[in-house]
């Protein structure tokens, strides 16, 4: 086997099918989806909403199991859910009664707390809050902060984790287009700087192009499976206002917005 | 609740000067006010250049910073009478009708003669004639050492089973018939059992103060392990927290809450049975004063006897409320 495909295929999705018992009987959220991610990747997932895209994230998350299928991380399968794969939550879910820094702080104690001393600890939360430029606020409770604030804390107490993945659930969906393209430039600096391999969901176009690597578009739902892989080749580090203009940023954006609105506008008939 | 803990809304609408307010904060241009936050401006970076800014622009060195103190909100008398007057008006109507009712004479004392009767009460309330003739101060401590004892009790079976039965679908299944048959249930219809069982009076009132008081406790410590927030859940998994971290640091906090709305809704149950059953089991307590003082037909005591059942149940109350605003917190 050579060495290459350990990288390309970081994370595997084999032949997965979703489906959740309802009320009203089966629902068939995802088929057939297939999906290989490599190491030092950002990839996103786009569609719909209803399309499955959180499911598909919350499956390499391994909070749900398939109903049929496969999921490898690091050539490991994805039994349960695991410290190697932290997950920003698109509603923060920071503890209220916990602050910042103790938010960070339980997540560091479940990782290193058996290895390192409480120092080593408290440096690495300290080190973690400080990359997301949360530094000032440690000793705030999550409603003392902004919608922004709380998910840059929830970002640190991913990364506090050292993952080899870092999977993102639309986490910048409730936050003012300002603060979230702030947000955005803080992220792929930081990504950068860590190498992380990193899974997002979104539904913002202009948020997949600018991130990307790669972006999953995925059908309409019930039975959504991946419509469209787009590369993105675009050359790092990126800038908006440059791109903004980029022949090759507009075609992208072209592509996804075709993928969305023309082919995917209207709710298929059910395939299930 | 809002971020009241760190700002006046006066202080939020003018430039950052908060070194009153933020007792950790070592710049001061770092604290965020809550008008800027909503805003939509929770960039730190924009607020420190903002901090800069003003304090450039007026001169302010570090030293001058920790002079300068945040406005004080001025004293509104207008709410203050809005919270005091209306509750004054409503005790002085009732006391004008209880007048004028009374006014013609017969067995109903006036107003008058149940305050004299009180002073006179409370002038000597721990006086000690023998088992039946004490103070009013010992009636009601013995009252709410049987209320404490039977809802201590209460608390301890009540709380750990409301969380087994929130944690566990099958043993809610299990109990939640049970409890809907026997929560109905009149204290007075518990007492022959508790006198059956333990043959005397005072273990048998506090049987029927645990037994009535666990109920809420029971079912809204449930309740609130099965509204935990899976959001928090889910982060227990993916931070892989051990069992015990997962009930110390998210199930406790968050069930907490509706545990104290359960104690607090118990130790009213309590305290409304507690008067019924001494006046059955008899022995020194309020509720056993109560029917003594009948049998005296002295009825300004009587009287007297129902506003400090009311007072004391009241203060319990609010007591709970405390403890209960103490541990909530702010999503």
């Amino acid at each position: 086997m050579p060495i290459d495909t350990d990288t390309r295929d970081f994370i595997k999705v084999e032949s997965v099918e979703m489906s959740f018992a309802t009320k009203k009987g089966s629902f068939h959220a995802l088929r057939e989806i297939d999906l290989s991610v490599a190491k030092g990747e950002f990839v996103t997932l786009i569609g719909h909403s209803g399309c499955g895209k959180s499911t598909l994230l919350n499956l390499i998350a391994g909070l749900i199991k398939p109903s049929s299928g496969v999921l490898l991380c690091d050539k490991r399968e994805i039994a349960e859910p695991g410290p190697e794969r932290g997950v920003v939550f698109q509603n923060h879910s920071l503890l209220p009664w916990l602050t910042c820094f103790d938010n960070v702080l339980l997540a560091v104690e479940s990782v290193f707390g058996g290895r390192e001393t409480k120092k080593k600890l408290m440096q690495r939360t300290d080190e973690a809050l400080q990359m997301v430029g949360m530094g000032h606020a440690m000793d705030k409770r999550p409603h003392e902060i902004s919608g922004g604030m709380k998910q840059r804390v929830g970002i640190a107490r991913a990364l506090a984790m050292e993952p080899k993945v870092l999977l993102l659930d639309e986490p910048f969906g409730a936050l003012d287009a300002l603060t979230r393209a702030k947000l955005q430039d803080e992220l792929l600096k930081i990504v950068a700087r860590t190498k992380s391999t990193v899974v997002m969901v979104t539904h913002d176009v202009d948020e997949a192009v600018l991130l990307s690597d790669r972006i999953v578009m995925m059908t309409n739902g019930p039975a959504a499976t991946i419509g469209e892989i787009l590369p993105v080749t675009l050359p790092r580090p990126r800038d908006r206002v440059a791109l903004a203009e980029d022949a090759a940023y507009v075609h992208c954006r072209k592509a996804v917005l075709d993928f969305l609105y023309r082919r995917q506008a209207h709710v298929e008939p059910a395939l299930a | 609740m809002v971020s009241a803990v760190f700002h006046s809304p006066l202080d939020a609408r003018g430039t950052p000067v908060h070194t009153a307010h933020a007792p950790h904060s070592v710049r001061p241009e770092l604290v965020e006010g809550p008008a800027q936050a909503r805003q939509g401006l929770p960039s730190f970076d924009k607020l420190r250049t903002i901090g800069n800014a003003s304090s450039g622009r007026t001169g302010l060195g570090p030293a001058r910073h920790a002079r300068v103190r945040a406005p004080r909100t001025p004293i509104d008398t207008r709410a203050i009478w809005l919270a005091v007057l209306p509750p004054a008006i409503g005790f002085a109507l009732l006391v004008g009708v209880w007048a004028l009712l009374t006014k013609s004479g017969g067995a109903f004392p006036t107003p008058a003669e149940t305050f004299a009767a009180a002073v006179k009460l409370f002038a000597d309330p721990f006086y000690d004639k023998g088992p039946n003739d004490q103070g009013i101060g010992w009636n009601i401590l013995f009252s709410l050492e049987r209320v404490g004892v039977g809802f201590g009790l209460a608390a301890l079976v009540g709380i750990p089973l409301g969380f087994v039965i929130g944690r566990f679908t099958f043993i809610a299944r299990m109990v939640n018939p049970l409890i809907s048959l026997l929560r109905p249930v009149s204290p007075l219809a518990w007492l022959p059992i508790g006198l059956l069982v333990f043959k005397a009076a005072n273990p048998a009132a506090i049987w029927t103060i645990f037994i009535c008081s666990i109920w809420p406790m029971v079912i809204n410590t449930a309740v609130g392990v099965q509204r935990v927030p899976q959001d928090y859940l889910n982060v227990a998994r993916v931070l892989k927290l051990s069992e015990w971290k997962v009930i110390t640091k998210i199930l406790l906090p968050a069930v907490l809450p509706y545990m104290l709305t359960g104690v607090r809704l118990s130790v009213g149950t309590a305290w409304l049975v507690i008067v019924a059953a001494e006046m059955l089991t008899g022995g020194v307590g309020i509720g056993f004063w109560v029917w003594d003082e009948w049998n005296n037909l002295n009825v300004k005591h009587i009287l007297i006897a129902i506003f400090v059942i009311g007072i004391v149940g009241l203060l319990l109350e609010q007591l709970l409320v405390g403890i209960a605003r103490r541990f909530s917190y702010a999503d």
